[in-house]
């Protein structure tokens, strides 16, 4: 008998370059980028200018129509109650989360809402972050699709690192709706190492530090022979560069309140604020001082700023930053001497204290021979690649926040605890406190501080049927089971009787199923399509992975059929086949029975052999050890 | 089925492939035949991971393993494949994962260790101590801790914790290597509350440098 190593991927299941192109897609608070990977180097998708970020803002204009990208961003002076900018801030968040932040946002909240989602009020229409993320996602696949020359149905999404279990699956609901099926989704740092890493055959201990438009990631990895391993992630969801045109904003107004002696300011004269705020941090990258003007209500006021003054504004940003890169250190057990090199990412990178501060922390300048806008998008298109054509890079993550259940008191117990490499499952034991308690709630939650009302409410289910018993005599093992995608699902089990629930964590802020479905008819009509289409894709996968196992069993074990069953065997394959050429979900399952029932006796015999053939003497431990190591 | 259904082999070696219903010998990752991958089995985290089962775990080689076995399990590998493939993908990878993490850490590894032999010592909890000499050692060191102000301080102490942890680890080996199950038990608690005290210094350490949120 003889035994085949093989390998997954050696095998190819055919047919699968009939789908559209997978590309990467970093989708940013402040700007996108989309790249592709195919064989040769990656490359980011440009506009005809040559422009490779679509500004992640979309303006929905009176007579209905979405435009996304500069053209947008341009709309925001004239109709600045149109244009919707910075939603990645509100990706996953609760009204409540969102009050706290109210007045620092770009965009006019629904106050009906009550509870659940935040909602948007632009113009005359009510939009969730959701949908906005949507529109934004749908014109970057066009974007792809009119580089290309051809459909892009599937992407790999980056996501900051930071970023909850809430605001990952609303991420994942956004792509949905624009009709884009989402292979993975990737840490923006671990995108931004795979890039730079496989461009420099990078080995050992590295540092990448992401300071983009809304959010703060910082993250060790070890590289290693295309292993990207990460040891220790941490950051600040709410932390970015838009904080440092905040602070630069408020500076202006501040002295624009004294020189013009008014109490109050006006949402005009913020908005102009931050205008004037972003342009004077830009120049003060390359520049160590200049002026600028705000006008409104034909009063002008000029401000001046220095670099050193722009420094003092931010140092305390910076500074929280810096905290955040010792306590992912210590998570690691490393010291700033064991990393190699640092990699900057995001936009806001380019601030000289940042730099300086980074290289401070790290007793190293980080490395600066990288697109820190980019490099993440194009991370995100190599892990797309290595996900549809097969490669042999490995990214392997980690929890970014600890998730627990709340217990007595409302103190969290951790069940899975930050920085555990994903995929994992862990289960904790929980017990009843009432006698004849036949029901329990459970509360998820994600953080890490010791009271659940201090940590990020995930979801809440009630496991009933508990059967009647002492106080403390019931055995309920919850088990957490985070997937590759960093999504959680929750089950929980009573030990004596078996009573069980699953649900997978429909976040407590994210869309219901019923909202999803009523979305996707509301958006364009093929979205629904695209779903069958799926669900067709995915039973046409099943029946050759049947077909492909068959074939294998008949190679080996061949001479086990009578010319008469084998004639039978290789009709139902045909049948199979036939079937998978049509669209009749329904007709493939009926074959793929079939063809289970056709290969029934067949599959008793080839176990018979093996049985008889493993009592003969061959060693089935050494066997094992070599398929098993 | 015409065999006999109580051979010890049916029990123990083969099992019908999911996929193409041949034979597989259990633990094998992938079916001989048709090259499905296979669920993960029960089987111990050092086997798992091709490890002998020691207290000495070579880390190059522990490493080494658990990435080859995630290079061929990871679910980015089967992307695209089939629900049943890629749930048992999934799975596969979450054992791994499982296996590496415990043995990597030599707290863990040692309680896993000791569970293997039918002892259970509780290192999540705060069960109370009560070996004399180390509740001694663990007030006088909380107390240095508390006291110290400077970053150099609490360095020293820091520095002294995680000595006596290396100590206690290389304790915990020669217990192992003896057999001696009641010293490796006392040896785990030990080491559970040096790591705790290392573990506050470190924390203590970057509270020092980092501003209140
Ligand atoms: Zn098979």
């Amino acid at each position: 008998m003889m035994f085949d190593i093989y390998e997954p991927g050696e095998s190819p299941l055919p047919h699968q370059s009939d789908r559209g192109a997978a590309v990467g897609i970093d989708l940013g608070t402040t700007n996108s980028v989309v790249a592709v990977s195919t064989g040769d180097k990656p490359e980011v998708l440009r506009d005809e200018d040559g422009e490779g970020l679509v500004p992640s803002v979309a303006y929905y204009a009176e007579d209905g129509a979405v435009v996304v990208g500069a053209k947008a961003r341009r709309a925001l002076l004239d109709h600045p109650d149109r244009v919707v900018a910075s939603v990645k801030r509100l990706m996953g968040r609760g009204v409540g989360d969102v009050k706290a932040l109210a007045g620092t946002l770009p965009f006019t909240l629904d106050q009906a809402a009550e509870g659940g989602m935040v909602r948007l009020r632009v113009g005359e229409r009510v939009l969730t972050p959701v949908e906005v993320s949507a529109d934004i996602l749908r014109a970057i696949k066009a974007r792809a699709e009119a580089a290309l020359g051809k459909p892009v149905d599937r992407a790999v999404i980056t996501v900051p690192a930071y970023f909850d279990d809430g605001a990952r699956a609303a991420t994942k609901d956004a792509a949905r709706l624009a009709g884009i099926e989402v292979l993975r989704l990737v840490n923006e740092p671990t995108a931004a190492a795979m890039a730079y890493g496989l461009d420099n055959a990078a080995e050992g201990l590295y540092a990448v530090y992401d300071l983009g438009g809304g959010t703060f990631d910082i993250s060790l990895l070890r590289m290693e022979k295309g292993v990207f391993q990460v040891r220790a992630t941490g950051g600040d969801a709410a932390l970015g560069g838009d904080d440092f045109d905040h602070a630069i904003a408020e500076h202006f107004l501040a002295e624009r309140r004294i020189r013009l002696g008014e109490e109050t300011i006006t949402s005009a004269e913020a908005k102009q604020a931050l205008a004037a705020a972003r342009v004077a941090k830009e120049c003060l990258t390359s520049r160590s001082s200049g002026e600028w003007f705000i006008e409104v209500d034909g009063k002008p006021t000029r401000h001046s700023l220095d670099r050193d003054t722009f420094e003092a504004l931010i140092a305390p940003m910076v500074d929280r930053t810096v905290a955040l890169v010792q306590g992912v250190l210590d998570d690691a057990e490393a010291l700033p001497e064991d990393v190699k090199g640092v990699v900057l990412v995001g936009g806001s990178t380019r601030v000289p204290l940042v730099r300086r501060r980074v290289a401070e922390a790290f007793g190293r300048e980080p490395l600066a021979n990288i697109n820190p806008d980019e490099v993440v998008a194009v991370g995100a298109a190599l892990q797309a690649e290595a996900l549809t054509a097969g490669s042999d890079t490995l990214l392997l993550d980690v929890t970014p926040l600890s998730l627990g259940i709340e217990t007595m008191g409302g103190i969290v117990e951790k069940v899975i605890p930050r920085n555990q490499p994903i995929p994992v499952a862990l289960g904790q034991e929980f017990t009843t406190y009432q006698d004849g308690q036949s029901a329990m709630m459970m509360h998820v939650v994600q953080g890490e501080r010791e009271m659940a009302d201090q940590c990020r409410s995930l979801a809440r289910f009630v496991l009933s049927g508990i059967p009647a018993m002492a106080a403390g005599a019931a055995r309920i093992r919850v088990t957490f089971a985070v997937d590759a995608d960093g999504l959680l699902t929750v089950s929980a089990r009573e030990q004596t009787t078996g009573v069980e629930q699953e649900v997978s964590v429909k976040p407590s802020y994210g869309l219901t199923e019923d909202e999803m479905a009523s979305m996707l008819r509301d958006s364009m009509a093929h979205a629904r399509e695209d779903m069958t289409l799926r669900v067709l894709t995915e039973s046409r996968v099943e029946a050759r992975r049947s077909v492909l196992a068959v074939g294998s069993a008949l190679k080996v074990d061949h001479d086990l059929l009578s010319p008469e069953e084998r004639r039978a065997i290789d009709a139902a394959i045909a049948a199979v086949e036939a079937a998978c050429q049509g669209t009749d979900r329904e007709a493939i399952q009926a074959a793929v029975d079939g063809l289970e029932d056709a290969t029934k006796d067949f599959a008793e015999r080839r176990m018979d052999r093996g049985i008889r053939s493993a009592l003969s003497g061959v060693s089935v431990d050494t066997l094992g050890d070599k398929l098993g190591s | 089925m015409s065999h006999e259904p109580n051979s010890p082999i049916e029990r123990g070696a083969l099992s019908p492939c999911w996929s193409c219903k041949g034979p597989v010998i259990q633990r094998a990752l992938f079916c001989s035949t048709c090259a499905a991958v296979q669920g993960p089995g029960v089987v111990d985290h050092f086997t798992r991971l091709g490890m002998p089962r020691s207290f000495d775990v070579d880390m190059v080689t522990l490493d080494h393993n658990y990435f080859d076995l995630q290079r061929r399990l990871h679910p980015d590998r089967f992307s695209g494949r089939t629900a049943r493939e890629r749930a048992l993908s999934q799975s596969q990878a979450v054992a791994v994962n499982d296996a590496y993490e415990t043995l990597k850490d030599p707290l863990k590894r040692a309680a896993y260790m000791l569970s293997l032999e039918g002892r259970k010592v509780d290192i999540h909890g705060t069960a109370t101590i009560d070996d004399p000499e180390l509740l001694m050692e663990a007030m006088e060191m909380r107390e240095a801790l508390a006291e110290a102000e400077t970053r150099a301080a609490i360095d020293k102490v820091a520095a002294r914790a995680e000595a006596q942890v290396l100590t206690c680890q290389c304790a915990l080996s020669t217990a192992f290597g003896h057999r001696d199950l009641d010293r490796a038990g006392a040896l785990t608690t030990r080491l559970k509350y040096l790591g705790k005290l290392a573990e506050e210094a470190r924390a203590r350490k970057s509270r020092l440098i980092r501003p209140v949120a």
